[in-house]
């Protein structure tokens, strides 16, 4: 009897030994990162930056660490953790029910997107908002084809925003071209662009292509700010005109208005309406094409060159080829993304296209998992209109005091946001692909077979 | 078919020409003036102990490697020659029609069986689909062309008695499947000569004689010559027409599959010489 009480207290001294064990790795790490991050705090003071330290402070979320993972791992993952499999079997029942709904989740999206301006409580501010999350619905779509489907690790998209915007506003505040002619004209331009980016990168593949992206997206950034007499530098390019609503300008009376013609009060959201409309409908043209492109032969083959570049070319593809495709099309939709956006702000500088951007797009793209549509548009709509949100949470400041500003946090958000979906949903929100041609019925097959940039 | 005399059968209407190869890296000579031909029809085995450079040869008629010296010429029925050393990889299996298959299986894992043997008809589709425009507002001609290659793919599956798995991912498929499907897409590239590297590696005796049928019926009932580097001696022996033997780089033996079995030089090669060499010669295309 006493020899099995024994037992069992040594059994429980071990699992607690090893609890405590795990828990003080993790409070190991938490000192090492508070030591950079907390430990102490640079301050302006007359006499110049001083250091203050807070020491008590970085003790303090040490010791936070240490109980809180001793309590996880006591109560809730039964030592030893199962770091892999964490949440999952509790997540999957409560996942369940979006389960069935999947397959109307696009339709149903679609129709939001189309109402969205009508709704009673579409104010300002939402549709303003709508606006901004189409925008990275598009851009997300258009970086889809060069990621998702072709494979290609593009860390610079934002490089091709860039040119669709500055190509319109150039074009429209010099020749007075209307927003519609260059539209197209700014989507081939950043295609052109494209392919003169792409030509250099064709031997590079995953790590590598993606530092190259990088430096090619500042590159862009950088000749906007310093090639002055083109661009206008830092000062950026301002008075790009808006749009008109077929040849109807939007604005208070006079002859040839939106509210005149129409007999209408004149209303600034009106033209916050248009704007959502033609996001809307690029955004919808940007999918239909990228749709129908996986279908064709060329988006098979930017698909099986994600798959494994060497069977391709056994198989007489030009890979060359494919890949700059892959870019140029990609590219275009950004261009025009981007000349959508020069219209909308009317004035645009370096300052709009710096790296985030990118890695904001990627961003919403990896989430959603890589080549599914209805992903990319759900995970930009938590992204962008998410993180936006934060902004409103003006509750937090009873709790943290007046001065806390929760979108400060963002970043901190959006980096949780990925840890958690890389923890549950590795492959994106959406995790499987349907094939692009079936013999029977087409039913999605999980991605986790696929060989990404094997090779 | 005669093996007596000055000339055999495959010299009288060969499909490739391996003249004078060499191929060498660095200081490392893989393969050493080798000279062989292809028949129209027949099917090829390249043999030989590991590290003799089988590979390598492979690697040098399907342009992944550009060879040393040499001279490797394919030729059609229609009469047109091309010189495989001086074309691009891609354009090997595109104008030479020349299609292979990898030692170690390099399907579309994440694409079906049925995705697999369409990327394999690219070509013909690209040029059915007016480099995408035409497809992409939804051309008549390029639907009928889609639908042929559906149709194309299906006989295949058929052939390779995959039919039901069609819509499944490829990575998803048995060993052998995946082996049977990646012949089966080398073949929608509509060769004329078509090269496996060690196809039987890794298929139980049932499958290994599945492959048997499957690679007669390619020659007998589509014509196309096939070069085959093989390890087991029960399936070169059983469907070669022609079997060629490296060592070291260097042929040593060229005959009928009863002539090469007879043949001194390869029973030393397999049997006599105390295996030592590097495996490190036998690298993997382009990897």
């Amino acid at each position: 009897m006493a020899g099995e009480g024994d037992k069992a207290s040594v059994a429980v001294a071990g699992k607690l030994l090893a609890a405590a064990g795990d828990a003080g790795i993790a409070a190991a790490v938490a000192l090492l990162l508070s030591i950079p991050l907390l430990s102490s705090r640079s301050i302006d003071t007359p006499s110049g930056m001083t250091l203050e330290s807070r020491w008590p402070l970085a003790l303090t979320a040490v010791a936070l660490v240490f109980a809180g993972r001793l309590a996880l791992n006591w109560l809730w993952w039964r030592v030893p953790p199962s770091r892999y499999g964490l949440g999952k079997a509790w997540l999957q029942p409560a996942l369940a029910p979006l389960g069935r709904i999947a397959p109307w989740s696009g339709t149903l999206l679609l129709a939001f997107a189309v109402l969205l301006p009508l709704l009673p409580f579409a104010n300002r501010y939402i549709v303003d908002l709508g606006v901004l999350v189409l925008t990275y619905v598009m851009l997300g779509w258009g970086l889809n084809i060069v990621v998702g489907l072709a494979g290609l690790l593009d860390l610079g998209y934002v490089a091709f925003y860039a040119v669709g915007a500055y190509a319109y506003a150039l074009l429209s505040t010099t020749y007075g071209w209307s927003f519609w002619i260059c539209l197209p004209l700014a989507g081939i331009l950043a295609a052109f662009w494209g392919i003169l980016l792409g030509f250099p990168v064709l031997r590079l593949r995953g790590d590598y292509l993606a530092i190259v992206t990088v430096a090619f997206g500042e590159i862009i950034r950088i000749v906007l700010i310093n090639w002055q007499s083109l661009t206008g530098g830092p000062n950026g390019i301002t008075d790009i005109p808006r749009p008109s609503f077929f040849g109807l300008a939007f604005k208070d009376g006079g002859a040839g208005s939106f509210s005149q013609f129409f007999g209408i009060e004149y209303q600034p959201i009106h033209r916050i309406i248009w704007l959502y409309y033609i996001i809307l409908a690029l955004a919808l043209v940007t999918n239909l094409v990228s749709v129908r492109l996986r279908r064709l032969p060329i988006g098979r083959a930017w698909e099986a060159l994600r798959e494994d570049e060497i069977a391709c070319r056994a198989l007489g593809i030009n890979t060359t080829l494919t890949k700059l495709s892959a870019f140029a099309t990609g590219a275009l939709f950004g261009g025009i993304a981007g000349s959508f956006f020069a219209t909308k702000q009317g004035f645009i500088d370096p300052e709009s296209f710096k790296f985030i951007e990118s890695a904001i797009i990627l961003a919403i793209v990896v989430l959603g998992g890589m080549g599914s549509q209805v992903g990319i548009a759900v995970s930009a709509l938590v992204m962008v209109a998410g993180i936006e949100l934060l902004r409103n949470l003006d509750f937090l400041k009873s709790i943290f005091g007046a001065d806390f500003d929760p979108a400060q946090y963002r970043m901190l958000v959006f980096g949780l946001a990925m840890v958690l979906v890389m923890i549950w949903r590795p492959r994106g929100l959406v995790g499987s692909r349907t094939p692009t041609i079936a013999l029977e019925d087409g039913t999605p097959i999980p991605t986790d077979l696929a060989g990404e940039r094997r090779g | 078919m005669s093996t007596t005399g000055e000339l055999s059968a495959w010299d009288a209407s060969p499909v490739l020409r391996v003249e004078h190869l060499a191929m060498r890296f660095g200081g490392l000579t893989a393969v050493d003036d080798l000279s062989f031909v292809a028949g129209r029809g027949d099917i090829t085995a390249l043999i030989g102990p590991n590290g003799a450079g089988k590979t390598t040869v492979f690697n040098c008629i399907t342009g992944f490697y550009k060879p040393t010296q040499g001279m490797l010429t394919l030729s059609h029925a229609d009469g047109t020659d091309h010189l495989l050393e001086r074309l691009d990889d891609f354009r090997i299996t595109r104008t030479a029609r020349v299609a292979r298959t990898f030692q170690n299986i390099r399907l579309f894992p994440g694409m079906t069986a049925l995705e697999n043997l369409l990327v394999a008809q690219h070509n013909e589709l690209m040029r059915a689909s007016k480099l995408t425009f035409g497809g992409l507002i939804g051309l008549a001609s390029w639907r009928r062309a889609e639908q042929d290659a559906v149709e194309r793919a299906r006989i295949w599956l058929q052939r390779i008695r995959l039919e039901d798995r069609a819509d499944r991912a490829a990575g998803a498929l048995a060993y052998g499947d995946q082996r049977r499907l990646e012949i089966a897409r080398a073949m929608c590239t509509r060769p004329v000569l078509l090269c496996l590297d060690e196809p039987a590696a890794g298929l139980n005796p049932r499958e290994s004689a599945e492959l048997n049928q499957l690679l007669r019926a390619i020659r007998n009932e589509d014509g196309v010559a096939i070069l085959l580097i093989e390890h087991d001696m029960g399936v070169v022996m059983e469907i070669s027409d022609h079997v060629v033997v490296l060592d070291y780089g260097k042929k040593i033996a060229d005959g009928t599959p009863a002539e090469v079995r007879a043949d001194p030089a390869v029973i030393a090669a397999y049997l006599g010489i105390p295996d030592a060499e590097p495996d490190a010669v036998e690298i993997e295309g382009g990897a």
